[in-house]
């Protein structure tokens, strides 16, 4: 079971949600941060005076899912979020152990296999 | 005749809640914009307000209220005020403060334009666009209406500048959105708007604004200003509970689109607010509300990028507000006849006064936003935009 991770663009996030649920996917957390990669932000020359943006809002999106379906859903993730423009964020794939059903306290049967 | 003390301090509070209208403005657009343009949004208004107020100081006043020329246009007998003073002269309040009164709408035209520009204007852009918008559109058009201009000497009726004000702005803005091309990602992802208490509360500030913009237009304290301030508020009440009804047939009862139609409301009883009755005014302002609702729709179904309806707002409901005072007229009110009194030739007058205004506003907008477009460059830079006008242009953010 993995947890992907994904840091995209604030104005992909309808696209990802829409190409996931094609593909099956239906549950994730989303939420809205800011952030930058090796290129720092975006630097901004107007009048003269350079103005570095250093931290641009993303959405970072949570997913978990067994093993035999992460390649798949890094591959949806990935294709759709992207413009090819620097900024187009970034993957995490995380090991998870367990999942628990909060409403019946049950261990998650559609995570078991492996 | 001496000074009025009612009537000058009427205006005076006129004035003051007219005022309000602008930064009014700013707020209603800014909660409709992405968090990122919010700053620019309500910062666009503000420096529309301080511009205007000292172009028109300097010069707006005299060329829309100076002794006119062909109809077209006001002389110079008024630059930097010259002239015009405290002694109420024939009238029964001062000159200055009539300067100050008209200042304002001069102002909130400019504010309303800003619709067709939001989230990708450049700052130095702006401050050109107005002060060109301003001096060649908005001054001829407050001097044919208002200033003793041909559209005047025809006798069309335009109680609180529906055509100067709301016309004018609304396609002024659809011809900036023309030639400052569409927002980027507009079509492909949704450019929602973030925070729509903010817009209400706009809103709120134009309603209340508003009975300075229609009963102040009175001129006076008096039954004619009561008058605008009923049929003022009867309008609003009726846009809203048109358009809330015409969302909630589609859908959910949206509260921004009750708004919108309260504004709609208003715009369209503008020119009609000291002419026509109350229970016309629930007439012109639920129709204004789905009239509008209509244009919002043609607007986006055919892809145009006018970002926040000041077109569907302001330019058509402004036009169905012209034709409506030319329709529903009445005597008993203030002494003029329209069609529902059998009088043609008002309603004829006020057709051409308005679709004049709009082809001037519409043709010279679109040539000063080109002109302006290929010598600075209307638009900000990709990355600008999408950073956000608050950082790119101002160095904040919200």
């Amino acid at each position: 079971m993995k947890m992907i991770k994904a840091i995209i663009r604030p104005e992909k996030i309808d696209f990802v949600k829409r190409a996931l649920e094609e593909h099956g996917f239906f549950g994730m957390t989303t939420y809205e941060v800011m952030g930058r990669g090796e290129q720092k932000g975006i630097p901004l020359t107007y009048r003269g005076k350079t103005i570095l943006v250093d931290l641009l809002p993303k959405v970072s999106v949570e997913v978990v899912v067994p093993d035999s379906d992460t390649d798949a859903m890094v591959n949806v993730i990935a294709t759709t979020a992207r413009t090819g423009k620097i900024g187009d964020g970034r993957i995490f794939i995380i090991p998870v152990d367990e999942s628990v059903r909060v409403r019946t306290h049950e261990v998650d049967p559609t995570m078991k296999q492996q | 005749m001496a000074l009025d003390t009612g009537t000058t301090a009427w205006l005076l509070a006129a004035t003051a809640l007219v005022m309000l209208m602008t930064p009014g403005v700013g707020f209603f657009y800014g909660g409709l914009v992405r968090r990122k343009n919010f700053i620019s949004m309500v910062a666009l208004a503000f420096i529309a307000f301080a511009l205007v107020s000292i172009q028109w100081v300097l010069i707006g006043y005299s060329l829309a209220f100076g002794q006119d020329i062909g109809g077209f246009i006001g002389n110079l007998q008024y630059i930097g005020l010259q002239g015009v003073g405290m002694d109420p002269g024939e009238g029964t309040y001062p000159p200055l403060l009539f300067m100050a009164f008209q200042l304002v709408f001069a102002a909130i035209a400019m504010a309303i334009v800003t619709s067709g520009m939001a989230e990708r204007v450049r700052l130095s852009a702006f401050v050109v666009f107005t002060l060109l918008w301003t001096t060649l559109v908005y001054d001829p058009l407050a001097h044919w209406a208002l200033g003793g201009g041909w559209a005047m000497q025809l006798g069309g009726l335009d109680f609180a500048g529906g055509t100067v004000v709301h016309i004018s702005s609304g396609f002024a803005a659809l011809a900036v959105a023309l030639v400052i091309g569409k927002r980027t990602g507009f079509g492909e992802y949704s450019l929602e708007p973030h925070n729509i208490p903010m817009t209400l509360l706009g809103a709120a500030l134009l309603w209340f604004g508003w009975f300075g913009f229609n009963a102040g237009s009175a001129l006076a304290a008096n039954g004619i200003a009561a008058n605008a301030f009923v049929v003022t508020n009867t309008s609003a009440a009726a846009g809203a509970l048109a358009w809330l009804c015409a969302s909630w047939l589609s859908g959910k009862p949206s509260s921004l689109g009750m708004v919108t139609g309260a504004i709609a409301g208003l715009v369209a009883i503008t020119p009609a607010a000291g002419y026509v009755t109350p229970l016309a005014s629930i007439v012109i302002g639920a129709m204004a509300g789905y009239i509008c609702y209509r244009a919002m729709l043609f607007r986006i179904n055919r892809k145009l990028d006018e970002s926040l309806d000041a077109w569907a707002v302001h330019g058509v409901g402004g036009l169905w507000g012209a034709i409506a005072t030319g329709i529903f007229a009445i005597a008993a009110v203030s002494g003029y006849s329209g069609l529902i009194e059998g009088n043609v030739n008002q309603f004829l007058a006020n057709v051409a006064g308005a679709l004049a205004a709009l082809i001037y506003a519409f043709v010279v907008s679109y040539v000063l936003a080109l002109v302006v477009d290929r010598t600075i460059g209307l638009r900000v830079s990709e990355e600008e935009e999408y950073v956000g006008l608050d950082i790119s242009q101002h160095g904040e953010r919200a």
